[in-house]
């Protein structure tokens, strides 16, 4: 039973990260129809610049409560300036082309951006900085740290943050209205571009936060890490149904202890055949799941059209 | 296209050319090149198998390496003495299938997981079918890279190594042979047999192109449902390319593990699907000529990088600043994103291709 709730925290704190990272997926798609198939490079490049950033600050020998919201706002900064970069580069000459093309383009953006990434940061692991003491505590028989409490209660605040922003502000009206309907939007004065921009925008900010939040929670950050992310938070957008925040929320959520208990168990499910060794194999396998079983999701409204 | 008699000279000269072919590159550029001009060709078989899913069908796979780490695996197992250790009282000495024998089979496995996958992603739409077969090719590398325990299996991150070379008429390929007075070195041995598959998967490509079948994906690619309306059924369609393409990934892996001797799961990456992709995308999906050309330069790429840019970058600062397989990557990225916007239907465009993306109208509606 400890397993059990071990597992049942690392897994929502790992969703939490999942979650963060999906919203951005179900944004742009919410708008645009469209994979942002770079997305996972820009958690990575998010991760990367928050670790150099860090390492840069606390080196000058700044105390860490003012050098970590200093380098979450550059890296915020720096993944919003990337994600409107890629939108403008490999997006918007693409929009009323075949859906394929965008999609290439995106494949392209991502080995790019990977590359980049191992050319600048090299192709070793990069440890985290520890900052501050991370006490354990335990819960029902589990362990939890002082960075995982704070990645969650971070997380729920952020997604909160974005419901209040999407579904309270004018600009979120603009946002659902170019969602709904590209062209009535535009005829009733709304600047498609700019929202289209926006909403990249907004995505990037999440994906740094998550970015160091993973690197925060495992200790590592390196340059392939966002590729694998990329494509479990996608799973986990479309498992909550695609083009729904709050389905990208739960869709996060529950991969995270999907794939949590997943591992935990997977060895006694199979008689010791497969191990934990199998845990990225979850993900596949529940996207598999949900788009043949219900490929509109959750709570998603709208099904998979034709092509 | 009927190889009509003009151009029946044209195809001899041609031939000709591509059977002299290793004795000039072996001349002018070293034994080396002849080994890179092999890979050239089982990259050309791939990519023209990809095409078969990409360019016909109109369905974009991004795990089709996984069918090529089929075939590869399939010959692996069967031609090597690897099995022994998994099961020692059933194959003590490890299987040693020919060649040849392992081939049909390869194929056939190959187009049964190519079913396998196409059966529950047909309803879905383009772009979702991209996601998944790249989670299936992850898949199956993850499957290689773990079934190694408790039953060794695939023998892990290691791979497989001393499988059995391809034999033709009772002679091993892996070793310089006589024929006719000529000595043929292994490289050259294994360029004709990869000439005399890419030749058969280019007639099978070109056939399939214009018959029935192929107009038939290709009405399935322009518009699904105006194809179905038509009366095509769509899904058999779309699972025979998807098991099509399979087959010759399948073909091309089995040849790959003769070649080689040895397999690991590190050269079934996500990004070697990227890189066949950006074979048929660069050449021109759906134009045979096309794919052949993207799959030539690409293959040639990264020898060119690594014997020309190591050099001029010591040359000119003294020591290497970007390393040639980045740089490559780079170039790749790269080349996809500009081919997309300014050249999207590659470099030689199948006619029916560039009158598709000429039309600027609105593609669809979400």
């Amino acid at each position: 039973m400890e397993i059990f709730f071990q597992q049942i925290v690392n897994g929502l704190v790992q969703g939490s990260v999942y979650a963060l990272v999906a919203l951005g997926y179900t944004m742009v798609y919410g708008i645009l129809g469209l994979i942002n198939f770079a997305h996972g490079e820009v958690v990575m490049i998010g991760a990367m610049l928050a670790l150099s950033s860090l390492n840069a600050m606390l080196g000058w020998g700044m105390p860490p409560l003012l050098a970590l919201p200093l380098s979450l706002a550059f890296t915020m900064l720096g993944c919003m300036a990337l994600g409107y970069g890629i939108e403008r580069i490999a997006y918007r000459p693409l929009r009323h082309a075949p859906r394929l093309a965008p999609l290439i383009t995106a494949i392209g953006v991502s080995i790019v951006l990977q590359n980049l990434a191992m050319m600048v940061w090299g192709r070793q692991y990069h440890a985290f900085p520890q900052m501050i003491a991370n006490n354990t505590h335990t819960l029902a028989g589990a362990i939890i740290n002082d960075v995982q409490i704070i990645i969650f209660i971070t997380a729920l605040a952020i997604m909160a943050g974005l419901m209040v922003v999407v579904h309270r502000t004018r600009l979120g009206r603009a946002m659902r209205a170019v969602a709904e309907d590209q062209h009535a939007a535009q005829l009733m004065g709304v600047d498609i571009n700019r929202v289209i921009s926006i909403t990249f925008m907004l995505g990037s900010a999440l994906a740094a936060v998550a970015g160091l939040m993973v690197s925060a929670n495992y200790g590592l950050a390196h340059y392939y890490m966002g590729f694998l992310l990329g494509l479990k938070a996608f799973t986990a957008a479309v498992l909550g149904g695609i083009g729904n925040l709050r389905g990208a929320m739960l869709g996060g959520l529950l991969l995270g202890l999907i794939e949590s208990l997943g591992a935990g168990y997977i060895g006694d499910l199979t008689g010791g055949f497969m191990g934990s060794n199998y845990q990225d194999v979850f993900a596949f396998f529940v996207l598999i799941a949900v788009l043949v079983l219900r490929p509109s999701g959750l709570l998603g409204e709208r099904l998979a059209e034709r092509a | 296209m009927t190889i009509n008699q003009k151009s029946k000279p044209l195809l001899a000269v041609l031939a000709i050319v591509l059977l002299l072919l290793p004795f000039f590159i072996d001349a002018l550029l070293g034994r080396g090149w002849v080994r890179i001009a092999d890979f050239a060709m089982l990259y050309i078989m791939l990519a023209l198998g990809l095409n078969i899913v990409v360019g016909y069908a109109g369905l974009l796979d991004l795990g089709y390496i996984a069918f090529f780490a089929v075939g590869a695996y399939c010959y692996a197992l069967t031609g090597s003495p690897h099995l022994a250790s998994a099961f020692p009282l059933l194959f003590p000495h490890g299987i040693h299938l020919s060649f040849w024998v392992v081939l049909p089979l390869a194929a056939l496995l190959a187009g049964g997981f190519g079913v396998l996958l196409g059966a529950p992603t047909l309803r879905l739409r383009g772009d979702y079918l991209a996601i998944v077969t790249l989670g299936f090719g992850e898949i199956i590398r993850i499957f290689l890279n773990n079934l190694n325990a408790p039953l060794n299996l695939t023998n892990g991150p290691q791979g497989i190594s001393r499988i059995d070379p391809v034999n033709v008429a009772g002679a091993p390929l892996n070793a310089t042979q006589q024929i006719l007075g000529v000595t043929l070195p292994s490289v050259h041995l294994y360029f004709y047999l990869f000439l005399a598959f890419t030749a058969l998967v280019v007639f099978t490509s070109r056939r399939l192109e214009k018959s029935r079948i192929g107009r038939a994906w290709m009405a399935i690619r322009e518009d699904e449902i105006a194809a179905s309306a038509m009366g095509i059924n769509t899904r058999n369609l779309k699972l025979l390319a998807f098991a099509m393409g399979a087959m010759f990934g399948g073909v091309s892996g089995a040849l790959f593990a003769g070649f080689q001797g040895f397999v690991s799961p590190e050269s079934f990456s996500l990004m070697e699907s990227v890189m066949v992709l950006c074979m048929v995308v660069l050449g021109g999906m759906g134009n045979i000529a096309g794919v052949i050309l993207g799959s030539v330069l690409l293959a040639l790429l990264p020898e060119v990088l690594r014997h020309g840019v190591v050099p001029l970058q010591q040359a000119l600062f003294g020591k290497m600043i970007i390393d040639p397989e980045s740089l490559r990557m780079l170039l790749f990225g790269g080349a996809l994103v500009v081919m997309m916007l300014y050249r999207p239907a590659g470099l030689l465009p199948s006619r029916v291709r560039r009158r598709e993306l000429d039309t600027d109208e609105v593609a669809e509606t979400v």
